[in-house]
């Protein structure tokens, strides 16, 4: 590959600890700020229909909810340009609904039936979509590091300038592939954000029982990646540090680490007990820093009237009542399909 | 209309359990997320949380009754604006799925599972009379596969350790990097879990990279990626999204390496439907099937054999030599038993038939070439017409690729077998280092000639 074109600590003014610039707070638009609200809205309610889907045995296996981290993919989204590649891991359904992937495809994937993206096949860890550029959606805690490093790898390639987002959690980021990726990222100059979902826990293991380097800004700092911590329960602060670390990318100077700092209220799968934090903690993140009351509780003070808000209130519930419907109607696939998509 | 909260199950396997604890009262609000009650399984304590808004209005099922039915409404949220008067309104939250045929699961498992589709293996290419055949070693039929495909498509890539700047660790991508430079040709860091998992990434979003393994008892490291991200990923997405990807590198055992250095990943690779696992002997096929191979559109596991490398044949000096994927290779004609052979062990197989000719015995050696899909059709009408059969590999015999042959063997030509199926396989222990213990835990020719003798009665 190509020599770099400019190293992290050519970077000028305001740095993070890894040398690259650090981004300042932005104020959204009312408009912005309703996109971003009717977003998060639409992933926490169907994240709620889907757990009541769940437990009444409609959608089986796994299913990791994504309730409470919704700032984290919107504001992400808010800064990418089609063409863009997405990647995650297995709780994903809310970084499917922010590509613009369809509601009714999504729920009807978590059902295992036709309509679903994946035809039934895939179900809630394992759906894509070449037409949003979301690459999955991967059930093995990591692999999507590498493999999101790969869809950078072809932008880099073809010479265009396409950023491929590689989203992951803290649990994931002590897996090796990380390092082996973010080691050959650095090396070719990989236009990749790997956006670290700190929601304080790996399943039922707290960052500070697994983790020697808590700072996961600072975990791309041996191979000179840059990387910032971010209030990933803000989505203006979300947004602002995917438009520098975007740029970051875009520009050629290779790869760039987002550490959102969020939290999820559900258990890590809907059968977890959840005996490793107290009622109380999760209580107090959802009453201090939610991040859609944020947002709502600013449009308010905006004078946008609780008519309006009812009103993406209710648009919202609509698809997701819809989606219900469909998932739940919807044929299983036929019993022919078992033998089809092994090869093409 | 109010809203009536269902027993919620935990887990797909749970059927009931115990309403431990109501953490809201009758008449108090509701909102979103708030948690109403606990309940207990045999394995954990839950919180169920409400998904509407609005006021309890009656429990249903009260704190401690023991074994609840999942989907039983324990009770009934009244949404804005309702009173008690509308309790007896009350619907589930999400309508129950009806009771379509199609949609039923229990419906869905009796019915038989459809015949998987048999895969046809296409012919080998006509090779016109007259075409020039040109000798060259196993190791610059490679190269020269690799080089005639990266010209005919810009997409197509090598990467790995050493196959860059030092030519490839085994000299197989030699003068690649002067032909197309760093941006095809890339020499990765020791890094196999990582590679493997970049070039799948890669094939993902549309290039055909060809993923070098120095050998590929590393690509132990990878095979995470092979398998649950190269191999499941079509299927997974219903057909959106695959990968065109060639993992290659030598396979199995070369010379006193040992055993971390030694083993054939023939039967693990050939187990995992998704993957198209190839195997060559001859020059020739592993030139046109290395093609096959980058043109593939699915992920394709190459085993080459390091001590093949240097061994020379003949190739036709063609525009676009390409062999197909699937089909085995009759090597030598004969009537008296089937030697069933891939990769080196051939190289047994066929110096056995001429030992066993010198006897008398004329046997039908078949180069399986392509281990997935296996060309089962081949290998039988030959044992149906010979009767006997033995299976010559390199790699371990318990669930091995000979076991694989054997068992269809079983299947198809049970009724024109005239002596059971015989392996001769690799010893069954690690690769030793000792020279001599080496050479006895490979199989020899003596091995496959007194297989052949014994099936024969001889």
């Amino acid at each position: 590959m190509a020599a770099p074109k400019k190293t992290a600590s050519q970077a000028s003014g305001q740095e993070t600890n890894n040398g690259a610039p650090r981004s300042s707070s932005l104020n959204f638009t009312k408009e912005q700020d309703l996109a971003a609200l009717r977003e998060m809205l639409l992933i926490r309610r169907f994240e709620e229909k889907a757990g009541q889907l769940y437990g009444m045995g409609a959608i089986g296996g796994f299913c990791h909810l994504y309730i409470g981290q919704e700032a984290i993919v919107v504001g992400m989204q808010m800064a990418l340009k089609y063409g863009d590649q997405i990647i995650t891991g297995y709780r994903d359904h809310g970084h499917m609904l922010a590509t613009g992937m369809d509601a009714n495809g999504v729920m009807a994937e978590l059902t295992g039936r036709r309509g679903g993206y994946s035809k039934g096949k895939g179900g809630s860890m394992h759906m894509f979509s070449k037409e949003k550029h979301f690459y999955g959606g991967h059930g093995i805690v990591g692999a999507q590091v590498s493999l999101g490093t790969g869809l950078a790898f072809a932008n880099r390639y073809r010479g265009n300038d396409n950023v491929a987002v590689a989203y992951f959690g803290d649990g994931a980021a002590n897996q090796g592939q990380v390092y082996e990726s973010f080691n050959m990222a650095e090396l070719w100059k990989l236009p990749v954000i790997y956006v670290i979902e700190n929601n304080r826990y790996a399943m039922g293991t707290s960052v500070s029982r697994s983790s020697a380097q808590q700072d996961f800004s600072k975990r791309g700092a041996s191979f000179n990646i840059p990387g910032e911590q971010v209030d990933g329960m803000d989505v203006r602060a979300v947004k602002a540090a995917a438009d520098k670390a975007v740029k970051w990318c875009r520009e050629g100077n290779g790869p760039f680490i987002l550490e959102m700092q969020t939290y999820r209220y559900r258990g890590h799968s809907m059968s977890d007990p959840a005996k490793y934090r107290t009622r109380e903690e999760v209580e107090k993140v959802r009453h201090d820093s939610d991040p859609i009351e944020q947002v709502r509780s600013r449009l308010l003070a905006a004078k946008v009237s609780e008519q309006e808000l009812k009103a993406i209130d209710a648009e919202v519930r609509e698809i997701v009542n819809a989606s219900a419907d469909f998932a739940l109607n919807d044929p299983e696939p036929d019993p022919s399909e078992l033998y089809t998509d092994v090869y093409r | 209309m109010p809203i009536q909260v269902l027993m919620p199950a935990l887990s797909p396997t749970m059927e009931k359990g115990n309403l431990a604890k109501w953490l809201k009262k009758e008449g108090e609000a509701i909102k979103s997320g708030d948690v109403i009650a606990e309940i207990e399984t045999d394995k954990a304590t839950m919180e169920v949380e409400a998904t509407d808004e609005g006021t309890l209005g009656r429990i249903l099922i009260p704190e401690g009754t023991s074994d609840v039915a999942v989907n039983t409404p324990i009770a009934t949220i009244l949404a804005e604006g309702e009173s008690a008067a509308d309790l007896d309104k009350a619907a589930p939250a999400a309508p129950k799925p009806e009771a379509k045929p199609e949609a039923a699961p229990a419906e869905a498992k009796a019915a038989p599972a459809p015949q998987a589709p048999a895969a046809a293996a296409p012919a080998d290419p006509e090779i016109p009379a007259g075409t020039e055949m040109v000798t060259m070693t196993i190791r610059d039929a490679l190269r020269d596969a690799m080089a005639e495909e990266m010209r005919r498509d810009d997409d197509v890539f090598i990467m790995g350790e050493e196959v860059a700047e030092y030519q490839g660790a085994y000299k197989v991508t030699q003068g690649l990097l002067q032909e197309f430079g760093a941006r095809r040709v890339i020499d990765t860091p020791i890094t196999e879990h990582g590679f493997a998992g970049i070039g799948v990434g890669a094939g993902f979003a549309g290039l055909k990279p060809i993923v070098e393994f120095m050998t590929f008892n590393f690509a132990m490291q990878a095979i995470d990626h092979i398998i649950n991200s190269a191999a499941k990923t079509l299927y997974m997405s219903g057909g959106q999204m695959g990968c065109s990807i060639v993992f290659r590198g030598p396979n199995g055992a070369a010379s006193r390496v040992a055993a971390q250095h030694s083993q054939d990943y023939a039967a693990w690779y050939s187990q995992v439907p998704g993957l198209k696992v190839i195997a060559p002997y001859s020059a020739a096929d592993y030139k046109g099937l290395l093609k096959a191979a980058i043109r593939d559109p699915n992920p394709v596991i190459f085993l080459e054999n390091e001590i093949l490398y240097g061994h020379t044949g003949e190739v036709p000096k063609l525009e676009d030599f390409i062999v197909p994927i699937g089909k085995a290779r009759i090597a030598r004609a004969g009537g008296d038993v089937t030697l069933i052979a891939w990769s080196n062990g051939m190289t047994y197989a066929l110096k056995a038939a001429d030992e066993l000719a010198k006897e008398g015995i004329a046997a039908e050696v078949i180069d399986l070439r392509t281990i997935r899909p296996m060309d089962t059709e081949t290998f039988v009408a030959s044992v149906r017409k010979t009767g006997r059969a033995v299976v010559v590999e390199e790699g371990w015999q318990q669930s091995g690729v000979g076991a694989e042959v054997a068992a269809r063997l079983m299947e198809h030509a049970f009724d024109y077998l005239d002596a059971p199926v015989a392996r001769v396989s690799g010893k069954d222990v690690p690769m030793p280092y000792a020279a001599n213990l080496e050479k006895l835990a490979l199989p020899t020719v003596a091995d496959v000639v007194e297989a052949a003798k014994a099936v024969c009665y001889r």
